[in-house]
């Protein structure tokens, strides 16, 4: 499918808005991976002791002086209190900051953040105005995140869901082991990028270094630049129409679009020779015979 | 883990002892166990500066006796200065075991330094016209403050916050290591090298001598094989990627220079920023922070990456 306008979208169901924007088109084989977003389960995406927060309810916090620990307390008690934007002021990469945060929630970090920022996040929106350290976004589920400038190694490690952007470049092995969502990267990532990927999509606008997709399960990764080397069993294929549609939607949200637009992207898929991917677990050939 | 932090200044000189004790300090999580420095400033026309221990810190724990051995040193490490001809300008003992010496030496300084140490005990920690090398237990605070590190003018300067993991906790073992006996020439580590005793085996058979088993200063060793067989710093560090197993990250210092080297894999951390006078680098946005309360840019070397900056 392509050329799906955005009239078009906003008359589609949730169910046809995944189909159309290419949500389903993997090559999916493996028994784990047939699990797919299901639009009507909304009360899966709320947690029940989640702060109702009011976005227009804004407040700063200045984590200057604070350590991790009583910063993350601080957001906790202000989404308690109902503000549902808040505005972090000198991060001065402290790390594990804002960590854990399971509704929604607008945060600003206006800084630099050390390690495990943002991680085991659930719903939020996150601009950070500077750059990232290691694992940035780990087991993110939902929500996005925008990292202004660069970010280190492991960024997005594990990210179940939502997107992950950085504007600049990043370090080594971005989204390992990745297992669902969106990581965008504006600069060129480092070596084994996408290592045990099994789901979800990477999208590089610049280089990508060695070993890229090595022992990928599944998911998908568009590169924009040079390509250093592929990992193991990773390989290339055709980038369709689908492919386009969705590398312009996304890349145009962000801002990050090239002037050259997306056809020059190079599309890697799990070439699937490593694992055995149609076998069976033994309980459940029991089942079947 | 360890974390490792390097700053060079470019055509001046500043208080890198006050900084990098700052960068260090917000790497104490990262090792706890010790904490060194290797800081260049400059002592004078053709004076060296030797830093050297007569005993370990735990050593201070056995007895009277100790104090009566220490002394003993310290009169052999003379009586050896004065047979090669050195002029001692200044003695200091900044702890009861480690003493910092300049001196005014024409002769061979390698050949006085192996000299010293055939004193029992007796470990020269630096010497150089520019190198000053202090390790000891404990973080960079205390460190800094029992050596007054605080108010040191350089240039240039690496250190290591060190979380003892394959050998022991003591000054021996701590970072960072001088590339005995070539003079200025310093490195930290942050990693395991896992083809440490086949490269130590071939530098000992070149001739070099190890004073500990910590896979660290295999590289200082390396480093100074390469120099002083007249390969350029930035040439050495790029070999030591393809010749060096394992996992790690290290910064050397010579006189002048400031080196970076990451290995094929990328595993261990460093965080660098670059301005047209500065460039500081350490394991962790943290410890850059430490001393740029503004917002600055940073960003993560790649695998395989080598950086050499001039003083």
């Amino acid at each position: 499918m392509s050329g799906v306008s955005d009239a078009e979208l906003r008359e589609m169901t949730q169910e046809e808005r995944v189909n159309a924007l290419g949500m389903t088109t993997e090559q999916l084989t493996g028994k784990s991976l047939y699990i797919e977003f299901d639009p009507d389960a909304q009360e899966r995406f709320a947690y029940p002791w989640a702060p109702d927060v009011d976005f227009n309810k804004r407040t700063e916090v200045d984590a200057g002086e604070l350590t991790n620990t009583e910063v993350n307390s601080r957001i906790r008690d202000l989404m308690a209190e109902g503000y549902g934007t808040i505005v972090l002021q000198n991060p001065r990469g402290k790390h594990s900051l804002a960590v854990g945060i399971l509704s929604r929630l607008n945060l600003i970090i206006e800084g630099s953040t050390g390690y495990f920022g943002v991680g085991l996040i659930d719903g939020p929106n996150v601009r950070i105005n500077g750059r990232v350290g290691w694992s940035c976004a780990e087991n993110m589920m939902s929500g996005t995140v925008v990292v202004e400038k660069n970010a280190g190694s492991t960024f997005g490690a594990a990210i179940r869901g939502g997107d992950l952007v950085c504007r600049g470049s990043v370090g080594s092995r971005t989204g390992i082991d990745m297992k669902g969502g969106t990581i965008i990267v504006g600069g060129d990532t480092g070596a084994l990028s996408g290592f045990m990927m099994q789901r979800g999509r990477m999208v590089v606008c610049g280089n990508a270094g060695k070993n890229l997709g090595d022992s990928m399960y599944d998911g998908t990764i568009y590169v924009g630049g040079e390509i250093r080397s592929l990992g193991v069993d990773a390989v290339t294929a055709d980038l369709t129409g689908l492919d386009k549609d969705w590398l312009t939607r996304k890349l145009t949200q962000y801002g990050l679009m090239p002037d050259n637009g997306v056809g020059h992207f190079t599309k890697i898929v799990a070439g699937k020779q490593l694992w055995n991917y149609d076998n069976l677990e033994p309980n459940e050939k029991k089942l079947i015979l | 883990m360890c974390g490792i932090a390097g700053i060079i200044h470019k055509g001046r000189r500043a208080n890198v002892g006050a900084e990098m004790t700052s960068m260090l300090q917000a790497l104490k999580h990262r090792g706890p166990d010790s904490t060194g420095y290797a800081v260049y400033g400059d002592p004078g026309e053709g004076e060296y500066v030797m830093r050297l221990k007569i005993a370990e810190a735990e050593d201070m724990e056995i007895g009277r006796s100790i104090h009566d051995r220490l002394e003993e040193r310290i009169v052999a490490v003379d009586s050896i200065l004065a047979s090669h001809g050195a002029e001692v300008k200044v003695k200091e003992r900044v702890r009861p075991y480690a003493l910092r010496y300049v001196l005014n030496h024409e002769g061979d300084t390698g050949d006085m330094a192996e000299h010293i140490e055939e004193t029992e005990g007796v470990e020269i920690l630096s010497l150089g016209n520019g190198l000053e090398l202090i390790k000891d237990l404990g973080d960079a605070g205390s460190v800094a403050e029992a050596y007054g590190i605080g108010d040191f003018e350089g240039t240039h300067g690496i250190g290591h916050t060190r979380m003892a993991t394959e050998s022991d906790v003591d000054i021996k073992s701590a970072h960072p290591y001088w590339a005995f006996p070539y003079n200025d020439v310093s490195v930290v580590h942050n990693g395991q090298i896992t083809n440490y005793w086949i490269m130590r085996r071939e530098m000992e058979r070149k001739g070099h001598r190890f004073m500990s088993d910590c896979d660290s200063e295999l590289l200082a060793v390396y480093t100074a094989h390469h120099l002083a067989n007249g390969v350029q710093l930035e040439e050495s560090l790029r070999r030591s990627i393809d010749e060096i197993d394992g996992v790690f990250t290290y910064l050397v210092c010579t006189r002048d220079q400031l080196g970076m080297a990451k290995d094929t894999m990328a595993a261990k951390p460093l965080v660098l920023y670059e301005s047209d006078d500065l460039i500081a680098m350490a394991s962790e946005e943290v410890a850059i922070r430490a001393i740029f309360p503004e917002e600055i840019d940073t960003y993560d070397p790649y695998d395989e990456e080598v950086r050499v900056w001039q003083a």
